[in-house]
Order: C-alpha cells, then sequence, then structure tokens
C-alpha cells in the first residue's frame, strides 16, 4: 500500500463492491408486494375465480416469477454492481443452469412416458 | 517475493499480480457465501425437476387434492413472509447498532420459523397417519424429498439462528458477528425464494391439477 497506484486498486475491491443494504421503506415495500403476490395465487385456486385450470396454472406461475424477482430486489438486494457485478453473474449461470435443468428434464421424461408401451399391451405379449 | 516480469521492459502484457495485496478479514465472505447459495439452488432445481416429472404418479394412491389443505398452506407462507421482514427489521437494527432491538427481532424470526417448522411437520405426521408415507407412491416419495429438504435448511437456518443469538450476546454487533448476521439473512431470504417455488408448484398446481 505505499504507491498511490496499490492504494486505487485496493480501493476498488473494498468500497464498490460491497454488499447492498436495504432501508426500513424498501423491506416494507418488498414484504407488501410479497403479501399481494402470494394472497393472489391462493385466492385464485381456492375460490377458482378463473374459468379453466390451464389459465389459472399459468397465472399462478407467472406470480410466482414476479414474486422471486421482487423478493431478490427487496430481500436479497441483488444489483448488477454489488461485489463489482459477480454476483450477478454466478445468479445468471445459475438462472440458467436451472433453466436447463427443470425444462430439460421434464421435457425428455414426458416424451418417453408418452413413447412407453401402455401396461395392458405389454402384459398381452407374454 | 515472486519476479514479474516488467511489463515496460519486454512489451509483453502480465496477466498476474505479482504481489497480492492484503485483503481485510472476510472482505470475500459474502460473494462466496452467494455462490454456496446457488449451488444449493441447484440442489434444490433437482429437486423440483424430479417433482415435476414424478409428481402425476400417485400409484393408485392419494393425490395432492385428497391430501394438502391450502389454509394450512397459506398460514404456513405467511409465517415464512413474516420472518422475512422481521429479519430485515433485525438487519436494520444491526446497522443502527442496536444490539438489544437485533436480539428481539432475531428472536421473533426465529418464533415464526419455528412455527412454520411446526406447522409443517403437523402436515408431515397427518399425511403419514393417514397411510400418504414417503413410500406411497412416487409422488409421495418427491414430496417428502422436496419438501422435506426445504424444511431441513429452514431447521439449520433456525440452529444459526440461536448461534448468533448467543455469539451477539457474548461479544456484541462486532465486525465478524455483523458479517455473519448478512449471510444468514441471504441465507433465510433464499429460502423464503425457495418456497415460492414450492407452494407454487407443489402446493396450488398439485390442487389444481
Amino acid at each position: 500500500m505505499n504507491t498511490d497506484t496499490h492504494a486505487t486498486h485496493a480501493d476498488d475491491h473494498h468500497h464498490e463492491g460491497g454488499h447492498a443494504h436495504g432501508s426500513f421503506s424498501t423491506y416494507m415495500l418488498g414484504f407488501v408486494l410479497s403479501v399481494v403476490l402470494t394472497a393472489i395465487p391462493f385466492w385464485l385456486v381456492m375460490s377458482g375465480a378463473l374459468p379453466s385450470k390451464q389459465i389459472t396454472a399459468l397465472v399462478i406461475m407467472a406470480f410466482a416469477v414476479v414474486q422471486i424477482v421482487v423478493h431478490m430486489i427487496y430481500f436479497l438486494h441483488m444489483n448488477t454492481t454489488s461485489e463489482n457485478g459477480w454476483s450477478m453473474m454466478a445468479l445468471i449461470f445459475t438462472i440458467v443452469m436451472v433453466v436447463i435443468a427443470l425444462s430439460g428434464s421434464l421435457w425428455v421424461m414426458s416424451h418417453l412416458n408418452s413413447n412407453m408401451m401402455p401396461m395392458h399391451q405389454m402384459s398381452g405379449m407374454k | 517475493m515472486t519476479v514479474a516480469v516488467n511489463p515496460s521492459q519486454t512489451g509483453e502484457p502480465v496477466f498476474y499480480l505479482a504481489e497480492e495485496h492484503p485483503h481485510p478479514e472476510g472482505w470475500s465472505t459474502s460473494l462466496g457465501f452467494w455462490i454456496y447459495l446457488m449451488s444449493d439452488c441447484l440442489i434444490f432445481a433437482i429437486l423440483f425437476a424430479t417433482f415435476g416429472v414424478l409428481g402425476g404418479n400417485y400409484a393408485a394412491g392419494p393425490a395432492p387434492k385428497d391430501l394438502f389443505d391450502l389454509n394450512l398452506v397459506a398460514v404456513n407462507t405467511s409465517m415464512l413472509l413474516l420472518s422475512s421482514i422481521t429479519y430485515g427489521f433485525a438487519m436494520l437494527t444491526m446497522q443502527q447498532n442496536k444490539v438489544a432491538q437485533t436480539q428481539v427481532w432475531l428472536a421473533i424470526t426465529g418464533l415464526f420459523g419455528l412455527a412454520f417448522i411446526g406447522i409443517e411437520l403437523t402436515e408431515f405426521a397427518h399425511m403419514i397417519h393417514e397411510g400418504a408415507t414417503p413410500q406411497r407412491s412416487a409422488f409421495l416419495s418427491a414430496f417428502f424429498t422436496l419438501v422435506g429438504t426445504h424444511g431441513l435448511h429452514v431447521s439449520c437456518g433456525l440452529i444459526w439462528l440461536v448461534t448468533l443469538m448467543v455469539q451477539v450476546q457474548k461479544f456484541g454487533l462486532i465486525e465478524a458477528n455483523r458479517r455473519r448476521l448478512m449471510c444468514l439473512s441471504m441465507f433465510w431470504h433464499f429460502l423464503d425464494v425457495v418456497w415460492i417455488g414450492v407452494f407454487t408448484f407443489v402446493y396450488l398446481l398439485g390442487v389444481l391439477r
């Protein structure tokens, strides 16, 4: 730390890249949003307000995605600058992995399922 | 110690630091903990994928409609949501250096977490009593593995919370304890994010099916 370049370099690392903190208002805003985003899907399913099950399923999944983003921003304080952007990079990588694992498993297994010979045909083959 | 080639003399770029400058203790903890959480996220992703594949295989056993009580799940979800905001208040009071208030908020968070685990275990006991054990069908195996893993995480979070309350009581809000409380805050809010997936995909979509 005896030269100017060293000092500024150390500064880059330790102050800009710190972990972000919330305030009372952001926590409360996040809480109110998450209560609303939880209550609506529960109400939709319990009351059967929407005419078709498929529409209800799509709507509650959309609510879940929005609520996850709300929690990420207001409770986990995710932003593009914390840890010099590395936490965002790790998050993006994880999201890519999760999407591949989930969609891949569901897609492949549903195809396997529909290509399986039905049980009653299999017993007739003996 | 390390002899670096001076770039100005040879004209070749140097891609490493000849001498690592000193870092204060714990400067990389939050990033490292975040990467741990992301790897934990992958565990849950695989358990969700397993549940997604096996969730419809009832083996002529009970279906989600027969088992799940959405009122109870709603109460459980509110417990976890409330514990999230009270942990947020604990972090805010920690930043203001108020030891006693921080402890109170941490204790309230712990009680909400305990209520969550209590309700979940009651639900599990009720299901097992009705014969809906993990061995009954692929759906129930996947259900107990996914929801049980989440519950186990919350239980570990509770043990961690009590440990940190003792630490804060003994040593106060020193730098190390602040860092630990911040890590637990990330862990706690992360478990809340996972629970959003659980109540949507397991309970709500299960009842809808």
